[in-house]
C-alpha cells in the first residue's frame, strides 16, 4: 500500500495501455444493463452519425480509474471519481481499440490525508496524434 | 423540448437495490477485476467486511433512479437525442456485498444553451437505515434536433 508521506505532488503513477475490443463492450453491455445499440452494431452506429461503434463512456471511466486502484491497492480508497465524456471512443470490428491511461499527483490534503490523481485517457486520432477521450479526469485517494 | 420546470424537483426514494456478491464480480469482470471485488478473503485482509464494488458500480443504481426523470413523458427528453456529458462518485463509504441501497433523486438543474439542453441529476445512495453511501452525479447532453 502506498502511504501519503510517500508521495509528492507531480508524481507519475505508472501509466498502462488498455486494449478494447467489441466483445469487451458486449460483456459491458451485460454487466452494466446499458444496451444502447451504438455500443454493438456499427449500422446503427454510423446511421446516427458515428465513425464506428463506439465504447460506453461509462466503460472508458471504469477502465481509467484501473491506473489509480492499481497504484494505490485497494478500490475502496478512492474517495470521488469524476470525469467528462470529450470524444467517442471508436471500437472497429478488427482490431479494436487501444485506451492509453497516464496519471499524476496534482493536489495532496494534509487535513484529510487525501490525494487528488488527475487522469489523461487518449486514443490515436487521424495520422496517430493522441485524442484526449476524457476532460477534467480526477480521483480523490485516502492514503494512510 | 426539454421541460426546464422540472429543475429542482426531489422524488420519493426508489425501491431497495440488493447488492450481490456475483452482481460485483460480473461488473468487476467487465472492467478490470481487482481481487478486492472477487474474493472475500482479499477484501477481508484490506479491512472490508466483504467484497466491494468497483468505483463506478453505483451507476447500475445511478441510472435506475434517473431513470423516473428521464423517461417520464413529461420531461420531454428524447432519449435517442441523450449523450453522457460528465460523470461523478463521491463515496462516503465503499459499497459492501450485501448492502440494500436506495437512491432519492434530485434534478439539480435543466438548462439550455445553443440549441442543446443540458440536465444534471443527483442521485443519493444510501442504505434502508438512511446511512450515505454514495452521491452520484450526472450531467446529460441533449442534442437539439438541428446537431
Amino acid at each position: 500500500m502506498i502511504g501519503f508521506d510517500d508521495v509528492s505532488v507531480g508524481d507519475r503513477l505508472p501509466g498502462a495501455d488498455f486494449p478494447v475490443t467489441r466483445a469487451d463492450l458486449v460483456r459491458y453491455c451485460g454487466a452494466s444493463g446499458d444496451f444502447n445499440t451504438i455500443h454493438w452494431n456499427e449500422r446503427v452506429a454510423r446511421e446516427v452519425g458515428l465513425p464506428d461503434v463506439i465504447a460506453h463512456g461509462m466503460f472508458t471511466m471504469a477502465t481509467a480509474v484501473r491506473v489509480v486502484t492499481d497504484w494505490c491497492g485497494d478500490p475502496g480508497a478512492i474517495v470521488e471519481y469524476g470525469v467528462r465524456f470529450t470524444k467517442p471512443v471508436p471500437v472497429p470490428d478488427v482490431g479494436g481499440a487501444v485506451v492509453t491511461v497516464s496519471a499524476a499527483i496534482a493536489i495532496k490534503d494534509e487535513g484529510a490525508r487525501t490525494v487528488r490523481v488527475d487522469l489523461t485517457a487518449t486514443v490515436p486520432g487521424p495520422g496517430g496524434a493522441p485524442v484526449g477521450v476524457l476532460g477534467r479526469a480526477r480521483a480523490v485517494v485516502r492514503l494512510t | 423540448m426539454v421541460n426546464t420546470s422540472f429543475a429542482g424537483r426531489t422524488y420519493p426514494p426508489t425501491p431497495a437495490y440488493e447488492v450481490g456478491r456475483e452482481k460485483i464480480r460480473e461488473f468487476a469482470e467487465a472492467t478490470g477485476g481487482h481481487p478486492v471485488h472477487l474474493d472475500p478473503a482479499a477484501a477481508r485482509a484490506l479491512g472490508h467486511a466483504d467484497v466491494i464494488a468497483p468505483p463506478t458500480f453505483a451507476v447500475l443504481i445511478a441510472q435506475r433512479s434517473d431513470r423516473q426523470f428521464v423517461m417520464d413523458p413529461e420531461a420531454g427528453i428524447d432519449y435517442s437525442r441523450v449523450v453522457h456529458g460528465e460523470q461523478t462518485f463521491t463515496h462516503h463509504r465503499p459499497i459492501v456485498a450485501g448492502d440494500r441501497l436506495v437512491a432519492v433523486l434530485h434534478v439539480d438543474a435543466v438548462r439550455e444553451s445553443g440549441g442543446h439542453a443540458m440536465v444534471t441529476t443527483r442521485s443519493e445512495i444510501a442504505t434502508e437505515a438512511g446511512e450515505p453511501v454514495c452521491t452520484a452525479r450526472s450531467t446529460l447532453v441533449v442534442r437539439g434536433a438541428g446537431a
